[in-house]
């Protein structure tokens, strides 16, 4: 018995089609195809949906259609001289072949905890827009991920777009995966910060991936920084800090105490481009 | 559905599935150079250019080839010199890689006409050779880059 | 280089034309596919077999161990291992049920309604040391010791013992495992993805009952086999036959999908070695003693062999007086461990290598020195206790460190070290050789036979069992032929390794192509040429237009030419008792320097640089020689940095999915700097000498001793993962952090 297939040009009809059919969304099918496709079952394909499409420069900060892949994100000048870190989770993203079909939408969507570009979304404090025959509404990134899997997007929602504030001249920003390899590499630990130094502390988000069932952002240890190098932000208190906000497992692909380990470098390693903290190793 | 789109050159039009893969649909049709290593997305072997972009075949549903240009190495013209330097660099040598990693080379010189190590490094990671070190890879695609 | 010394590939062109044709290529008509059900306890007992009422049984082609014609095991060293289980198994993954049908996704229906009701055996065991412990019978598959003096008793004023572990290491041939099968007419003809037509068609005969002489094996374009398919294809062609038997006339496709590839299919053996060195106060080597243990798996395969070229490479290219290395192959309820590129040599020199690098550091020496020191030159005895002629290792040493600017780098790291606070660099080495052909008087039980078939118009097939499967033997053979008959390259050709077609050359193993068989080759050619020059009024000397006509006269006059020859083993003295003798026809020899660099925030490895100099007698092809040394070293980066087969609680390989286990991308592989010498000593045509496993033994030791020289920390083990290195950084500083805020 053969499912259906539908690929609609047209938002209203594809929103239509959502509320009503219990269809699975396509957009690249990178992350659909490589497991548990089955050819038999029913899908609503985005990809011909123009509305969900292209890079915008806006007054409250750049949008990005839920369908802009890896590559247009990569190689695109708004983002790589405005959303640095965009650029460079989105070419960290799989190879060449997959970054070519993955969207940003997909990414989010399949809600891997892994993901390359959701750290990168909760560092620059991203909106997400979700459509829906209800409308369109609107939702800070970092409520997406609900737990491991889940996310906020209802059944009959799709992933609109993503509008993302530029952040300030002079911000300081940092991105790093650490995979299993140098390339085409599943993240065991990824970590973005941006920000800038305040009058006394730091203002800064930081995203982290593969470090607990939902992309991270890491409250507590921001929280620790705010107060700058004082004894209230000591190297013991801010490993504490990220440690609170972290869960990280052991898994086929690492273990626990080395994601741990590794996800405070890269704390370090980031909080090196600021000037009170450029001696933090 | 019905599917229009152009392998090599030749026009297509017939009913498919519209979820089946691309990789198989080329495979039956004779473009045994597509091969699949893996299924899921990782190796490469399994690479074409959708419309000039690399694209593993394997994770491509037909809905999307609708309207779509389709290039295999059976679709590279017979004295394509990139091909010839595989040949002799060592840039081939199971073979099971190279249908993929010759397109993977040809879209990289399509946009970056002298590529450096680094540059190929970065471009071909996503086609797995167990065979080569890469080396006589890279050598083949320096020879064509040359003037 | 010129055209003659580097003509194109032989398989090139329909290699990057995409028109080699693999075995899921084939595009047989009317073709049943076929799967494999398996056991999923590691050892016990089949009780039942539940066959789902859902599913109309009579559409299908079933297969159980009651089917078997022949005798149910899949013949090898020995006949342990069954072809299908139909009592009790050893591990998980063991064949129980076979079933064909033309649709695959009913073929998927049936496959999920079969129920293999299983009864647990005794406690399983996984590794090596609870493997020795379980001290009852059966559990060593096989020991060999090689004794040179006596190291028991052996003194020395320096000591150093240390454990050195290896890993399993996955194939990975990016074509996965497969074989076509169909009987007609009394004949069962399979194709597929193989290293070795007779070995398939000696195990499918056992098995099917048929006379060798009614089963014939047509290799196909082999995508990549690294050893992994020497024998496990015996398996799959006996499971397409045994299905073909009953379904006659229909071709039965029995291809693996990577998943099951993976879990199945034999993988490096994992390895422990206990090295224990003595020196003088100066550095010289006094003793050897080494113990090294290999985890054969379930079954016995190929595990004998691989230990017995483990056992004489242990104690490496050096002078020692007293030697003693033990082998044990062991078993466990793994499904079994088989021949991977190197074939337990890269496990035992690894253990070596560390340890002399660690023995340096005990004495104070640098691990170059010690090496000076100790290495096999002209006239010394190996610890084979065989005399070594015309080769200088000192020298491939210093070569090797000039070439590679080993020095100047060592200070360039120094410097980086002395500066740089987030990695560390450092270089290490390794030296070593390897022995090319069959251990011992293996060539000579196997006595090869190839040859040529020259037709009238001048044009040459060469007629072997070997398979071309990346390494380049028909274009290697191809030039010797060409060489010997001084005609052009293009004139000869490899014929399809048919069993039905050509003789039994041996196995395409152990780097012995172009060595064994180009020999043989070089000979049938000199039949050739004196049977024309008898019979077809051949010149001396000739050019290849003479060559034609000679040819053409002597079709003409006494019809079809075929010269077939056979392998005249050395009269070699190899004691199979103390492991003493000429254990090869020929080494190779080798220096192998790595540099890396290691991240201190993410403790990863990098390799910077690789480079490899190598005594191989005579390049046939240089591109296809270089091919073969860059490629195995960049699987030899793999199994030191980043392979791991992690195992599930069943003892099979959890991580198999492409995904899951981590080969070296091109992102990952330094530049692999090769350079030959050539002194024309080699056993095979005009001085070669085999290459292919060689460049499988150095990287892990050199890698591992640069990681030891970068960190000042003491890793034994491969492979070494960030999380290794994480945790010796650590030990080393007494858990504390290794970067301080
Ligand atoms: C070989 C390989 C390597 C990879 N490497 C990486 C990597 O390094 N880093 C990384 O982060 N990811 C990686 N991925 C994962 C994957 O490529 C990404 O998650 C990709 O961005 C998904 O996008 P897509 O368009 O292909 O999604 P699809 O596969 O089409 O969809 C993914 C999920 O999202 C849903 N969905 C898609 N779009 C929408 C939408 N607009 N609204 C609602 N639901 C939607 C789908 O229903 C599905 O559940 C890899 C995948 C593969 C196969
Ligand atoms: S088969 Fe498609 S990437 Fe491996
Ligand atoms: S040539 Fe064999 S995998 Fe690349």
């Amino acid at each position: 018995m053969s499912g259906r297939w539908w690929r609609p040009r047209d938002l209203a009809c594809a929103l239509r089609i959502r509320a009503q059919e219990p269809a699975v969304c396509v957009a690249g099918a990178t992350d659909l195809m490589a497991g548990g496709w089955d050819p038999a079952g029913s899908y609503l394909d985005l990809s011909a949906l123009a509305a969900l499409a292209g890079i915008r420069e806006t007054e409250a900060g750049i949008e990005i259609g839920a369908l802009v892949t890896c590559t247009a994100l990569g190689r695109h000048a708004v983002i790589r001289a405005r959303l640095p870190l965009l650029a460079q989770s989105a070419a960290a993203t799989g190879s060449r072949a997959i970054q070519n079909r993955a969207t940003l939408g997909g990414n989010v969507m399949n809600a891997s905890p892994a993901a390359d570009n959701p750290p990168v979304l909760l560092a620059y404090g991203a909106q997400v827009r979700l459509a829906s025959e209800r409308g369109l509404r609107s939702l800070p990134y970092e409520e997406f991920h609900t737990g491991y899997k889940t996310t906020a997007c209802a059944a009959d929602e799709i992933v609109h777009s993503f509008l993302v504030p530029v952040p300030d001249a002079g911000s300081h920003q940092y991105f790093r995966k650490v995979g299993t390899r140098r390339a085409q590499a599943i993240s065991k630990v990824t970590l973005a910060l941006a920000g800038q130094a305040g009058r006394e502390g730091l203002c800064v988000r930081i995203g982290l991936a593969s470090v607990g069932p939902v992309p991270v952002l890491a409250r507590t240890a921001a929280a620790v920084l705010r107060a700058g190098r004082t004894a209230a932000c000591t190297r013991e208190r801010l490993q504490e800090a990220l440690q609170a906000d972290i869960a990280p497992q052991d898994d086929i692909r690492s273990t626990r105490l080395y994601r741990d380990r590794v996800a405070f470098n890269l704390l370090k390693e980031a909080l090196c481009g600021f000037p009170t903290w450029s001696d933090a190793f | 559905m019905r599917l229009r789109c152009s392998v090599n050159g030749r026009r297509l039009a017939e009913t498919v599935c519209p979820a089946d893969r691309l990789l198989d649909y080329l495979r039956a049709r004779g473009c045994t150079s597509v091969k699949e290593g893996c299924g899921e997305g990782e190796c490469g072997a399994c690479a074409v250019l959708l419309n000039g972009r690399l694209v593993n075949s394997c994770l491509v549903p037909l809905a999307h080839a609708e309207d779509a240009d389709v290039l295999t190495v059976e679709g590279l013209p017979d004295d394509d010199p990139l091909s010839g330097h595989f040949v002799f660099e060592g840039g081939t040598q199971c073979g099971m890689c190279t249908p993929g990693m010759v397109l993977a080379a040809h879209a990289l010189l399509a946009e970056c006409p002298r590529p450096d190590r680094a540059r190929m490094q970065e471009a071909l990671a996503g086609n797995l050779c167990r065979c080569t070190g890469f080396e006589g890879i890279y050598r083949a695609i320096a020879r064509a880059a040359a003037p | 280089m010129n055209a003659r010394e580097c003509p194109p590939r032989k398989d090139g062109y329909d290699k990057v034309r995409g028109r080699a044709r693999y075995v899921a290529d084939l595009g047989r008509a009317d073709v049943l596919h076929a799967c494999t059900i398996r056991t999923r306890l590691p050892g016990g007992r089949v009780a039942a077999v539940h066959w789902g009422p859902e599913v109309a049984w009579a559409e299908y082609v079933v297969v159980t161990g009651d089917d078997i014609p022949g005798r149910n095991c899949v013949q090898m060293i020995t006949d342990d291992q069954p072809a299908l289980v139909k009592d009790r198994f050893r591990h998980a993954g063991e064949p129980v049920v076979l079933l064909a049908h033309p649709d695959r996704r009913a073929l998927a229906q049936a496959a999920a309604a079969v129920r293999i009701e299983e009864e647990p055996g005794a406690g399983p065991v996984f590794d090596i040391d609870a493997a020795l412990a379980r001290a009852a019978d059966g559990t060593v598959f096989q020991e060999y010791e090689l004794r040179k003096g006596d190291a028991a008793k052996a003194a020395a004023e320096i000591e150093w013992r240390g454990t050195y572990v290896t890993g399993a290491q996955e194939h990975l041939y990016i074509e996965p495992q497969g074989m076509v099968a169909c009987y007609q007419d009394g004949t069962l003809i399979i194709e597929g993805s193989m290293q070795c037509p007779y070995y398939v068609q000696a195990a499918v005969a056992v098995a099917t009952g048929l006379p060798a002489g009614s089963v014939r094996i047509r290799p196909c374009a082999t995508g990549g086999a690294f050893g992994g398919k020497e024998e496990y294809p015996s398996h799959i062609a006996i499971h397409a036959a045994l299905l073909a038997l009953k379904a006659p006339g229909r071709s039965v496709s029995l291809i693996y999908d990577r998943a099951e590839d993976m879990a199945v299919t034999p993988k490096r053996h994992p390895s422990r070695s206990i090295v224990r060195l003595g020196a003088d106060r100066h550095g010289r080597l006094r003793f050897m003693d080494i113990d090294f243990v290999i985890d054969g798996g379930a079954y016995v395969t190929l595990s004998p062999v691989v230990l017995s070229r483990g056992v004489i490479h242990a104690a490496g290219p050096y002078r020692c007086p007293h030697v003693r290395v033990r082998g044990r192959a062991v078993a466990t309820n793994h499904p079994p461990f088989g021949a991977f590129r190197g074939f337990g040599a890269p496990q035992s020199i690894f253990a070596l290598e560390c340890a002399m690098d660690d023995l340096a550091r005990h004495l104070g020496v640098s691990p170059v020195e010690l090496r000076a020191r100790n290495l096999l030159g002209d006239g010394d005895v190996s610890p084979a206790g065989q005399r070594v002629e015309g080769i200088d290792m000192p020298g491939i040493l210093r070569r090797a460190l000039a070439h590679s600017a080993y020095d100047e780098r060592q200070k360039a790291c120094r410097a980086w070290n002395a500066r740089e606070k987030r990695s560390r660099r450092g270089l290490g080495i390794a030296t070593f050789y390897h022995g090319a052909g069959f251990t011992g008087n293996g060539e000579r039980h196997l006595a090869s036979r190839a040859g040529l078939r020259v037709r009238a118009e001048g044009t040459v097939e060469i007629l072997c069992s070997n398979t071309e499967m990346g390494q380049g033997m028909q274009t290697t053979l191809a030039q010797i032929v060409a060489d010997a008959l001084t005609i052009p390259y293009d004139w000869v050709q490899v014929a399809v390794a048919d069993t039905g077609d050509v003789p039994n050359s041996g196995p395409t193993v152990a780097s012995r192509t172009c060595m064994v068989v180009g020999r043989i080759l070089e000979q049938a050619a000199a039949d050739v040429l004196e049977r024309l020059r008898a019979q077809g009024g051949l010149p001396v000397p000739h050019d290849p237009q003479a060559f034609a006509q000679g040819c053409a006269r002597f079709h003409a006059a006494c019809g079809p030419l075929v010269c077939m020859s056979e392998y005249v083993a050395p009269a070699s003295a190899w004691n199979e008792a103390t492991f003493q003798g000429a254990p090869y026809g020929s080494f190779a020899w080798a220096c192998y320097v790595a540099e890396v660099e290691v991240d201190l925030v993410t403790y990863a490895v990098t390799v910077r640089d690789f480079f490899a100099l190598q005594e191989v007698g005579r390049i046939v092809h240089p591109v296809v020689a270089a091919g073969q040394i860059e490629g195995g070293i960049a699987q030899g980066i793999g199994f030191a940095l980043t392979e791991k087969v992690v195992f599930g609680a069943d003892g099979v390989m959890a991580n198999n999915r492409v995904t899951n286990y981590i080969l070296p991308t091109s992102a990952d592989l330094p530049p692999i700097r090769v350079v030959f010498e050539q002194n024309g000593q080699g056993a095979g045509p005009r001085g070669a000498t085999g290459i292919g496993e060689l460049p499988m033994d150095g990287p892990a030791p050199a890698i591992v001793n640069a990681i030891n020289a970068a960190l000042g920390i003491a890793l034994s083990g491969v492979p070494v993962l960030p999380e290794d290195v994480m945790a010796a950084i650590e030990g080393a500083k007494g858990g504390r952090h290794a970067i301080a805020l």
